[in-house]
């Protein structure tokens, strides 16, 4: 085995007096897609966002690579948070997608995709987007380079999202329900995107309601209820002979909604 | 009523815009201080833009301009009515902008901040390129509406001495005994003036691209 591309110990977080993660350990591999399921609140988005640090863990650490990621963690759980910059560093590799898309509304769709480059990798106007034009015709939006977020659908507004952040060349992809403020109809075009990046062997975590998604693309499916991580193990396991009761409930609901061929 | 009054009113129109104009932009200045120190979320800072605030926003302007007018020369300092006048309406006008950005940096949702911060930003450069550039766009047309407030309320530095439109038409109206015609007149002023404003704020608003919501 690799080293994982993230590492995830004994993770632990508590907004105020509620604990909303009890102890996770889950290893994210190396150029697979690794969803992570579950009830509504039971954690997943905090899950990821920890992973990203934009949340900071009350115990327990997070790698990327092999890299300690926000806080460190001795053996006796003294915590040490680490500079900034070294964070920031750890975090380039890592791309996310939000599920309300988080576009930034002053500027193009271009703009939005070449900030970064300008901004932080102080590349020339042009380079920065030529890059970002490659990378908008990735998702098949060269057309709409000179449209605002508010002149576009949430499909689009997704697949800009999921540019701006692949402009980076990020090692690993984070999506938070990136389908799920979508209208049905649109949400195809997101995940097909998704599905090129998979093909790709970009590293992928993927909260998602979308169980056909996760059963069809998925290479390592996480169940996560009140805070646990009760099931993690491939699609097969999973879809095909659900075994922990919590898991058989969630995914019966699925069923009810007419998702049970894909099960 | 003769071109002559109509002229005279439209001089000392004059003094109404250049006095609105030249403290709306000190008022903002002064309120991009008070609302950094409000957000900034050490007490030192926020404790007295807070009161300053909470001063110029409760105590009415005629008593804020009549207090400067004549605390100042109290203590030494002897203002020209003018300055007074410009002073008074700066500190009310930034007592009430100061909230408008407070309230407009407050409303940039985390999420864009968050999307900055997971490219590679760091706070300095989210805080430049992305809260600064939307939260003057969500204030911006309260900040249009403070301009017609200010443009209206500095009637009020007649108490000082200065002969801006209401005064002049109040003398006016004294001296030819034609009243009506007079306060008529100034009322339209006024009234085209803001029309201006309300228009060219539209405009401007409209310019900047992708306002949220
Ligand atoms: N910033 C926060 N402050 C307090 N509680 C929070 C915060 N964010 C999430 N929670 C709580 O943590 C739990 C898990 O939330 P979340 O990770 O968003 O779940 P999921 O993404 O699985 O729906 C929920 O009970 C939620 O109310
Ligand atoms: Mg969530």
């Amino acid at each position: 085995m690799s080293l994982p591309a993230i590492a995830v110990k004994n993770l632990v977080k508590q907004f105020g007096e509620t604990t909303v993660l009890h102890g996770i350990d889950l290893d994210i591999p190396q150029g697979k897609v690794s969803c992570l399921i579950g009830p509504s609140g039971s954690g997943k988005s905090t899950l990821l966002r920890c992973m990203a640090f934009l949340e900071e863990a009350t115990r327990g650490t997070i790698t990327i690579d092999g890299e300690v990621l926000g806080f460190s963690e001795s053996a006796q759980g003294v915590r040490e948070r680490l500079p900034a910059a070294t964070n920031r560093a750890i975090r380039s590799r890592i791309g996310m997608v939000f599920q309300q898309f988080n576009l930034w509304p002053h500027m193009t769709a271009l703009g939005n995709v070449s900030e970064a480059l300008k901004t932080v990798h102080k590349m020339s106007r042009k380079d920065a987007e030529d890059l970002a034009m490659a990378q908008l015709v990735k998702v098949g939006l060269e057309s709409r380079a000179g449209h605002y977020p508010a002149q576009l659908s949430g499909g689009q507004q997704q697949r800009v999202a999921i540019a701006r952040a692949l402009a980076l060349k990020p090692k690993i992809m984070l999506f938070d329900e990136p389908t799920s403020s979508l209208d049905p109809e649109l949400t195809g075009e997101v995940l097909n995107v998704m599905r090129d990046l998979a093909a790709e062997g970009m590293t992928m975590v993927v909260v998602s309601h979308e169980i056909g998604f996760a059963a069809t693309v998925g290479q390592q499916i996480s169940f996560l209820d009140q805070g646990k991580l009760l099931f993690t193990g491939a699609p097969s396991d999973v879809f095909r002979k659900p075994r922990n009761p919590r898991l058989e409930q969630f995914l019966d609901t699925y069923l009810d909604r007419g998702a049970s061929m894909l099960v | 009523m003769s071109l002559k009054l109509f002229e005279l009113l439209l001089k000392a129109s004059l003094y109404t815009i250049g006095i609105s104009l030249i403290s709306i932009l000190i008022g903002f200045a002064i309120a991009i201080l008070l609302s950094g120190a409000m957000l900034s979320g050490r007490k030192f800072f926020s404790a007295p833009a807070q009161i300053f605030i909470s001063f110029f926003r409760g105590v009415p302007l005629l008593v804020q301009l009549l207090l400067i007018y004549n605390l100042l020369p109290v203590i030494g300092i002897n203002v020209p009515s003018i300055v007074a006048a410009i002073v008074g309406l700066s500190l009310c006008t930034a007592a009430y902008q100061a909230e408008n950005l407070r309230g407009g940096f407050a409303s940039v949702p985390r999420g864009l901040i968050e999307s900055a911060e997971m490219v590679g930003f760091t706070p300095g450069q989210a805080f430049r390129r992305i809260k600064v550039p939307i939260a003057l766009r969500l204030t911006f047309p309260a900040l249009v509406n403070e301009a017609i407030l200010i443009l209206k309320a500095s009637s009020l530095v007649s108490v000082v001495g200065i002969v801006e439109l209401t005064r002049m038409a109040q003398d006016l109206a004294g001296s030819t005994f034609l009243p009506l015609e007079i306060f008529a007149s100034a009322g339209l002023i006024y009234l085209v003036i803001n029309l201006v404003v309300a228009r060219a704020g539209g405009l401007i608003e409209r310019s900047l691209p992708g306002i949220p919501r």
